[in-house]
């Protein structure tokens, strides 16, 4: 108990993740992955397109597993999926028959708590996030914003100690896009979880994070990690005037690029 | 809804029309459009009965072989009112409906159990689909003889037939609609906490339910189908049966007129089943045009 309580939330110790091709070739998505995120801290993990950055979020989640190394959850191997877990989706993966307060109550109903107490803690949630007028709308009455709002008050309801985000908001317009960030930091603030976001936009990368780790070119391993000393609570919209948010998008930026080229060449060959 | 209604008429307007104006204007050419659609609907159907009936009267074609609406008309109206030779209409009606939404409750509720399970599970899948392939490679209706010299000739056999028919368009459409679950919303689920039965329940069955209705709607068709080949084969009662003695006896206004009959029943079952859809499928976004 003593090693758990200080042990990091998560922890991926040389992880390498192969799979089969669908003609039946192996392919490695990341290797020799090494990463650590401290409780309460935010990570972003930046790297061209299509380097294997989601399979280290499916790694931590336990819907797959490592073909070698270790991925340690709260100090423990991960076996299954682990219930302290939120994870927050690129695509839209509401579900389009429910109302957005059956979405919100998702959750709860599958672990098993009443009903009542499951809606009145939806219906919290949905204050939380400013859509207690669209209790009973379907998703596809709402705007792109409002549907991630939706997904991440049906995350948050669950009480996640660690939170998951696989480039949640890059379908958004610009505008949407920083008020969702303001909308998470208010969120995180308040749940004092570990997140682990994945992005390809390193400027989102810099705004939010306490770190922002540099994935290489598939398959994918640690290039870089920089630890992001901009003062807290950050106002999003405006901290990417500051010369040290300028300072450090050029920095990460002269490491990022390098990849990115590799990445667009090897596309290309 | 009638955005494009509007964008038309809206080229019409001089700048400074009320927006009550311009959706008074949508509102007529909607009503307008409806119009004249029923006009071309009605104005086709009694041409074409028209057509028949004059040329038949003209001795063009020859009413022995293919009656006329009158005759045909004639022949309902003593069916309804007189009963058949084989007794009433409406119980031969009767026995047709019944063994149809037998087959078809019986049929579709497997297709959907048979179809999701084994689309849950790819190793079973795996094993029993070319079974399924082979078994669906009979033709449904040489089963009919079959059918009715195992059960006998009353319900039981035509339960069967529909049975059969019903049976594999649903299950294909279900384990079709298992298969194309969205993965990302499966992942969701199973991360905010579902089980599997919870996942099975909540999400795959639900977001197969557009597969499942699409052959839901064809196939009370089909059980319809079932039932009338059977009667027709071998039966005491039934609409199939009716068919089968008008045909013995050359009556051809009364083989069209149990045609009428099934169609007006099938139109009936597809209308409820319209229904009982758009009631389920209030969740879905509303097509931009409603052509009804």
């Amino acid at each position: 108990m003593a090693v758990e309580k200080t042990a990091p939330a998560i922890e991926l110790i040389n992880v390498s993740r192969r799979f089969l091709s669908p003609t039946g070739k192996s392919l490695t998505a990341i290797r020799d992955f090494t990463m650590t995120v401290e409780r309460g801290e935010f990570v972003a993990v930046v790297g061209p397109t299509g380097c294997g950055k989601s399979t280290t979020l499916n790694l931590v989640t336990g819907l797959a597993s490592p073909s070698a190394g270790e991925v340690r959850v709260m100090g423990a191997p991960v076996k299954g999926i682990d219930p302290r877990i939120g994870f927050v989706f690129q695509t839209d993966a509401l579900f389009p028959w429910r109302t957005v307060i059956e979405n919100v109550m998702a959750g709860p109903l599958f672990r098993g708590k009443p009903k009542a107490e499951a809606q009145a803690s939806a219906r919290d949630w949905l204050a939380r996030v400013g859509l207690a007028r669209f209790e009973q709308h379907y998703p596809h009455q709402l705007s792109g914003g409002m549907r991630k709002r939706v997904a991440l008050a049906q995350t948050f309801i669950n009480g996640p100690e660690i939170l998951l985000m696989d480039e949640p908001f890059s379908a958004l317009d610009v505008q949407t896009r920083v008020l969702m960030h303001e909308e998470l930091l208010r969120l995180w603030s308040e749940a004092k979880a570990s997140v682990v976001f994945v992005t390809h936009d390193l400027e989102e990368a810099i705004a939010l994070a306490d770190k922002v780790y540099v994935l290489t070119a598939g398959p994918a391993t640690v290039k870089s990690v920089y630890t992001i000393d901009l003062p807290r609570p950050r106002v999003v919209a405006d901290i990417r005037y500051e010369q040290s948010f300028v300072d450090y998008s050029r920095t990460i930026w002269a490491d990022l690029k390098e990849e990115v080229e590799t990445s667009y060449a090897r596309a290309a060959a | 809804m009638t955005d494009a209604t509007i964008n038309i008429s809206a080229a019409n307007f001089r700048p400074g029309t009320s927006d009550a104006e311009i959706e008074a204007a949508a509102a007529r050419a909607a009503a307008h459009r409806r119009r004249t659609v029923l006009f071309w609907r009605l104005g086709i159907l009694v041409a074409f009965l028209g057509s028949w009936e004059f040329a038949g009267r003209m001795g063009w074609i020859d009413p022995f072989f293919y009656a006329m609406p009158s005759t045909i008309a004639g022949r309902l109206y003593e069916w309804m009112t007189e009963g058949t030779s084989e007794g009433p209409l409406w119980y031969h009606l009767y026995v047709t409906m019944e063994e149809s939404v037998l087959g078809f409750v019986t049929g579709s509720v497997a297709g959907i159990i048979i179809g999701v399970a084994l689309g849950r599970n790819r190793m079973a899948a795996d094993i029993f689909s070319i079974y399924i392939k082979l078994i669906n490679s009979i033709p449904r209706v040489v089963l009919a003889p079959i059918f009715i010299m195992i059960l006998g000739l009353g319900l039981a056999s035509k339960v069967a037939l529909a049975f059969v028919m019903v049976f594999f368009v649903v299950f294909h459409n279900a384990f079709q609609g298992v298969r194309e679950a969205d993965r990302a919303m499966i992942a969701n689920a199973r991360i905010l906490g579902a089980s599997d039965w919870q996942l099975t329940r909540s999400v795959i069955v639900p977001s197969a339910m557009s597969w499942i209705f699409a052959s839901l709607h064809v196939s009370f068709g089909f059980a319809i189908i079932g039932a009338i080949v059977g009667e027709f084969v071998g039966s005491r009662f039934g609409i199939g049966l009716l068919i089968n003695i008008a045909k013995g006896s050359f009556d051809a206004a009364g083989m069209y007129a149990a045609i009428v009959i099934v169609m007006v029943v099938a139109l009936g079952a597809e209308y409820l089943m319209t229904l009982v859809e758009n009631r389920l499928a209030k969740w879905r976004p509303q097509p931009l045009h409603e052509t009804q």
